[in-house]
């Protein structure tokens, strides 16, 4: 192809990208020193929506955006920093995000790399939150109409929420690990309207089959499932360079017809072996337990190739 | 005003549309132009099937009216809060319904929102926030999340989230403050008809939300900072 | 207010110090997050290490003074602007994150 050697450093072991921070993922990810960072911390555009409420702000607001190269690639990248406010997203976060897929459209890199961590919107910031979420949605969605390839990895602690859930299913493709969590609702809100019947928000292996990599991966809300190691989400983020999907209204239709179609098969189910079951996937009944390599030698749902 | 007493301001006789549970669909005639419907009532909790059923209605009206305008009525409690939504993947559906929207709107389909009684969170990112423009009748309320909820997520004393909401301009629900961040373009009173009118031929195609924000007083940084992004060295 | 929100707290100190660190480019070393904090470095042209923080644990002035003072004395430095975010860190977190932002001045 290319002959490139991918400029990784030689790590002698796994690095687990949740224990990671935010620019702790960048510095390793991407290609050795190449991140260059637009509105670093030292310029302090900080929230003007914390402080009335007690709480300090963080330099970067919580997100740090810039571009960089990813296996020689140019590549714009943001990563949210969990730590922070859970990665919510406040109107300075939000407006980085924008500016960041606004810039794609006009110097058109070969992709735009979120990494992802957020509990969605930035309750702090209530209002501005949501509407900042919505124009980090409408930005990436112009930047996918224009032929950028937008790619989300999903590995933190935080997993990816609310608002950010919505907005990392309007990307081209999504990786994820065992460790990392994608879905709209925190099962701590879901128990606080209707029960721990409902949702036991402590009960973890109940959270992560329900919102878990490994559940999305097997239905296909995830296009890879990796190692909670650095490197790993890394040599997956060098395969989605080449994921690109157009979105058109066949491939719409299509979408809708998967959907429908799950909802159909999936019945009443409230667990994700008997989803999986009634979806016809990962019969073997070690799915939950097998480890991630293992896992993808599974058979996933009859879906699109994508 | 329900949605049938709002049909009626905005389309007289001339609509057919109808409540199906809490999804409202269907056709209206305004200034002899066909415009789809599509919506929720009864303060709708958006699940994974409400999601679908939406989006729909948009898929369709792409394939068989090409370039009909669309109006979305929203009245939404949010997303539906359950297991079994999230274990299907209620965030996979709702973003299809915002990804059928967004390609309407490029497709040429003006998308007009409208918020008759209620919107919030997950419910107004893929319906009114989506839309090229969104707009509200004075008594709507928008948030992002009930209180007792906001209060056990942040840890932040619910006596103080409450009265924050009553005239905070980041926490209170009323419309108003919407419309001062940028995020609702204007109000409707009087002509419902009229306005609609306006909106259709008025809306702006291009996310105009920051720049307004800002314009307005309510949200003084976020234009700016996406500005910065782009003219950074 | 019937129910005032919690309000930061804002600190400043300046150490005279004799090792000017020179010019260089903005450090960062930590979050901020709950125990934990952000640091800043920044070279500036005064002949002080000039402290300023933001605090969401409030009272604890006298320690902060302890604590970045006993920095200041191990480390001497002029001509750095330290600016912290702090969401209730112990002086040891406080300690390390100061360390580690020092340690990325020394590093070419």
């Amino acid at each position: 192809m290319n002959g490139m050697n991918a400029m990784k450093p030689a790590l002698p072991s796994r690095i687990s990208y949740a224990e990671c921070s935010a620019r702790e993922r960048l510095a390793r990810l991407l290609d050795a020193d190449t991140f260059h960072e637009w509105l670093p911390p030292a310029q302090r555009l900080t929230s003007p929506h914390l402080a009335q409420l007690g709480v300090p702000g963080a330099f970067d607001d919580g997100v740090a955006i810039g571009r960089a190269r990813l296996a020689g690639h140019e590549v714009f990248v943001a990563a949210q920093e969990g730590a922070f406010m859970g990665g919510g997203v406040g109107e300075v976060h939000g407006a980085k995000l924008v500016g960041l897929f606004r810039r794609a459209l006009r110097d058109r890199p070969r992709a735009v790399l979120l990494l992802a961590e957020s509990g969605g919107v930035r309750l702090h910031e209530a209002n501005a939150g949501l509407i900042a979420v919505s124009e980090v949605m409408r930005a990436l969605l112009d930047a996918r109409a224009a032929g950028i390839t937008v790619i989300v990895l999903i590995g933190g602690a935080n997993g990816c929420f609310g608002g950010m859930g919505i907005v990392a299913r309007c990307a081209d493709h999504i990786v994820m690990s065992d460790a990392g969590r994608l879905a709209m609702s925190g099962p701590e809100v879901i128990e606080a309207s209707h029960g721990v019947e409902e949702f036991d928000a402590r009960d973890r292996a109940l959270v992560w089959r329900v919102t878990g990599g490994r559940h999305r991966y097997l239905v296909g809300d995830c296009d890879q499932l990796v190692e909670d190691d650095v490197a790993a989400f890394r040599d997956a983020a060098i395969v989605a360079l080449d994921s690109h999907r157009p979105l058109t209204l066949p491939a719409l239709q299509d979408e809708h017809a998967l959907l429908q179609r799950r909802l159909h098969d999936a019945g009443d189910a409230i667990d994700a072996p008997v989803m999986w079951q009634r979806l016809g996937i990962a019969q073997d009944e070690r799915a939950p337990d097998l480890a991630v390599h293992e896992l993808r030698a599974l058979e996933r749902t009859g879906e699109p190739v994508r | 005003m329900n949605w049938s007493e709002l049909a009626t301001a905005l389309f007289g006789a001339d609509h057919d549309i109808r409540a199906d549970g809490s999804l409202l669909h269907g056709t209206a005639t305004l200034a002899r132009q066909s415009i789809a419907v599509v919506g929720t009532t009864d303060h709708a909790s958006i699940g994974y099937a409400l999601a679908l059923r939406q989006a729909e209605v948009v898929l369709a009206t792409m394939a068989h009216h090409p370039g009909r305008p669309v109006l979305l009525l929203i009245d939404t409690q949010g997303q539906q809060l359950r297991r079994h939504d999230e274990l299907l993947g209620i965030n996979r559906a709702m973003a299809h319904l915002g990804c059928c929207i967004d390609l309407a709107r490029r497709r040429g389909h003006r998308v007009i929102g409208l918020v008759y009684d209620q919107a919030l969170s997950g419910g107004f990112i893929t319906s009114g926030l989506i839309a090229d423009g969104c707009y509200a009748l004075p008594q709507a309320e928008i948030r992002v999340m009930r209180l007792p909820a906001m209060a056990r997520v942040t840890k932040l004393p619910e006596a103080l989230l409450a009265e924050l909401s009553q005239a905070n301009p980041v926490f209170a629900p009323g419309v108003d403050n919407y419309v001062a961040m940028g995020g609702v373009r204007s109000l409707w009173r009087g002509d419902l008809a009229a306005a609609l009118r306006q909106a259709l031929a008025d809306t702006p195609t291009d996310d105009t939300r920051a720049v307004d924000g800002a314009q307005r007083g309510g949200r003084r940084l976020a234009a700016d900072v996406a500005q910065a992004v782009m003219d950074a060295a | 207010m019937s129910n005032p929100a919690p309000a930061l707290e804002t600190l400043s100190y300046a150490f005279p110090g004799t090792k000017p660190a020179g010019p260089f480019a903005p450090v960062l070393a930590g979050v901020v997050g709950s125990g934990n904090l952000e640091v800043l470095l920044e070279a500036s042209a005064e002949p002080v290490c000039r402290f300023d923080v933001q605090t969401s644990a409030r009272g604890f002035g006298s320690i902060w003074e302890a604590v970045l003072g006993d920095f200041q004395r191990r480390h001497d430095l002029a001509g750095v602007r330290v600016s912290i975010h702090d969401m209730g860190a112990t002086p040891a977190v406080v300690g390390l994150r100061l360390s580690q932002a020092v340690a990325q001045l020394r590093t070419p």
